[in-house]
């Protein structure tokens, strides 16, 4: 039933694309899935097409082709509908320099025109103390760090109580003490039942916080679904102990394992799709090799992304 | 309840009168630019130096004034202080006042889009024909802004250096100063209007570029080149057509009875500039890409 598919989805797109005008395909027939309710991390190394797909999720551009629902309504064609219920940081903060934090609030939430000015001033306090700014409020931004700026544009994020938070990068540029703050604050703001969209290109970063993720390379989604289902479909290396490992190695390659490596009284590698390992184990005993253990190593959404695109994942610029 | 259960089922019921606070927010970001105050402090030093000139040139026993030289009104502003308006709002119009509104105008959005608040202003979500209308609608709020500091800044030192009195008008017949007074305000609301076709140029221009500093280069270059360009006998067929043309028409509401023509060809021009320049922003702004 594709009406309560998308009733469910946060976010939906169908083959959404984006050309620039430089030529290059920014993002490539994009199907993306976002269930409400999760923490998603749209994962992928720089210039993979993370901010320009939140940028036509946003209506900043338009689709090359394509379409795109938000919060059930097709964007950018909602765009008054469908934003004020949704807070944004989009390649981190921007704010007026000229102005104290607290009146880049203001002004942002002026700009929002289901934002009741006559409680205008108590969410911009609330917003503020949220992301701990209080005490800087009355000072103009271009004083502020970029630590302080990532809070403020988070706190104009937070203005009005929202059902999809989408945030681009947010931890980019803080501290590591900044980092587990923004993470925080994303777990309390999924518990109340935000929806967060959350990009990055920090692996561990994702696999921290979000429920589900969708993979990104060259403008193409590789694979998209919960964390722990991509990081089992990946499977883990086998590992075995033992004071064998030359006799362990010929077994192990007679049986198929590939990629083997020794380390001390470890032997690990790539055990072949279609096998029992149970098998394997088998065969060792059978050849006489004494094994300490046996087993393998948990696979990690890193082992995920080496295993979808045959690369690191830092290598991109 | 959760934080999203209370925005369940669409968007929060809004007062149409919530969607002015933009237009306010606008206007206060504008006259709270150091820029802007530095543009403003400039405009209302031109009478000081004009009058300060005048008194000097006077005082050392020379005539006042000599007809055709300098800005107009000049030789009048020794026997009547509020002539120095009328001088000074002619000294400024051709260049200072519509360059200053070049510089506002030029930054309105380019200026946005350079320091990267114009996503967080579209996705808070201004709407784009909303913010284009609010940031046209605060710059003009500063062309009157600009004028009346002109004005304002030439009565009090008028009326600080030279006599104050009846006002005799170019046609020859003299009013008291009350009618004076208000014939000086009528011209500050025409030299204003004066700048709206400028203003909605520099829009445009704002439209185009993603630097603030570029648009209002190009907005202020424009205002040069038109300006040349009326001067020249060569081009007179195409000179009704040039923005500041009929400018210096606003003298002609010091005449009893007022000339109406040229006053209203200047208002039709401006009212034509803004309307075609507005829309060519309007066509430009909600159609292109934001990616600053
Ligand atoms: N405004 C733009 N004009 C032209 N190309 C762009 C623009 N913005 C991004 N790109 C290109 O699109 C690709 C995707 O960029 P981006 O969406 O920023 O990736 P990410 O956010 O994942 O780092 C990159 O190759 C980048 O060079
Ligand atoms: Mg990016």
């Amino acid at each position: 039933m594709e009406e309560t598919a998308t009733e469910r989805a946060a976010i939906a797109t169908r083959a959404l694309t984006k050309r620039y005008r430089g030529g290059q395909t920014a993002v490539d027939r994009l199907d993306l899935f976002v269930p409400r309710g999760s923490v998603f991390g749209f994962l992928g190394p720089n210039g993979s097409g993370k901010t320009t797909t939140i940028r036509m999720l946003m209506g900043l551009v338009a689709p090359t082709s394509g379409s795109a629902e938000v919060l059930g309504a097709p964007m950018p064609g909602a765009v008054r509908r469908v934003l004020p219920r949704v807070g944004a940081l989009i390649e981190g903060p921007a704010l007026y320099g000229f102005l104290t934090g607290r009146d880049n609030l203001v002004r942002f939430d002026s700009a929002d025109p289901t934002a009741d000015p006559r409680t205008r001033a108590a969410r911009v306090g609330a917003a503020l103390d949220r992301v701990g700014l209080a005490a800087a409020a009355g000072k103009k931004a271009r004083a502020y760090s970029l630590g302080m700026k990532q809070r403020l544009g988070l706190a104009a994020a937070l203005l009005q109580p929202r059902e999809l938070l989408v945030l681009d990068e947010p931890t980019n540029g803080l501290d590591p003490q900044g980092m587990r703050e923004i993470r925080t604050l994303v777990r309390e703001l999924a518990a109340d039942g935000t929806t967060v969209f959350l990009s990055s290109h920090l692996l561990d970063e994702i696999e921290q916080v979000c429920t589900h993720a969708a993979v990104m390379a060259r403008g193409r989604l590789l694979t998209q679904g919960t964390v722990a289902a991509l990081a089992s479909s990946a499977r883990g290396r086998l590992a075995v102990t033992t004071p064998d490992t030359s006799d362990a190695v010929r077994v192990l390659k007679e049986q198929g394992v590939t990629d083997l490596v020794v380390v001390d009284d470890r032997v690990t590698g790539d055990a072949p799709g279609a096998c029992e390992l149970a098998d394997l184990n088998a065969a060792l005993v059978h050849a006489r090799v004494r094994v300490r253990a046996f087993g393998t190593e948990r696979a990690s959404l890193e082992d995920a992304f080496v295993a979808l695109t045959g690369e690191g994942f830092d290598v991109a610029g | 309840m959760s934080q999203a259960d209370v925005v369940v089922g669409g968007a929060r019921a809004a007062s149409p009168l919530w969607q002015l606070s933009l237009f306010r927010s606008e206007v206060t970001s504008v006259f709270r630019r150091w820029r802007t105050i530095a543009l403003l402090g400039v405009l209302a030093a031109v009478p000081v130096l004009v009058g300060v000139a005048v008194k000097i040139e006077t005082g050392g026993g020379g005539a006042a004034g000599h007809d055709g030289a300098g800005p107009a009104f000049i030789s009048q502003v020794t026997n009547n202080g509020l002539f120095l308006v009328f001088t000074s709002l002619a000294a400024t119009l051709p260049f200072f006042l519509p360059m200053a509104i070049g510089v506002v105008a030029g930054d309105s959005v380019a200026g946005e889009a350079h320091a990267g608040t114009l996503r967080y202003l579209l996705v808070a979500p201004a709407g784009r024909t909303r913010l284009l209308c609010a940031k046209y609608a605060s710059t003009l709020v500063f062309c009157l802004a600009a004028t009346l500091v002109v004005a304002v800044s030439a009565l009090a030192v008028g009326a600080l250096l030279f006599p104050l009195g009846d006002v005799t008008l170019i046609s020859g017949t003299d009013v008291s100063f009350g009618e004076g007074l208000l014939r000086a305000l009528a011209i500050a609301g025409v030299v204003a209007l004066s700048l709206i076709g400028i203003a909605a140029l520099g829009l445009f221009v704002s439209t185009l570029t993603n630097s603030g500093i570029a648009a209002m280069a190009t907005t202020v270059g424009l205002l040069i080149t038109v300006q040349i360009m009326d001067q020249f006998p060569q081009l007179h067929a195409v000179q009704p057509y040039l923005f500041p043309h009929y400018w210096l028409s606003f003298a002609d509401l010091l005449r009893a009875p007022v000339y109406w023509d040229q006053l209203l060809d200047n208002a039709r021009l401006q009212a034509l500039y803004a309307a075609v320049f507005f829309s060519a922003a309007w066509a430009r702004f909600t159609s292109r890409d934001v990616t600053s």
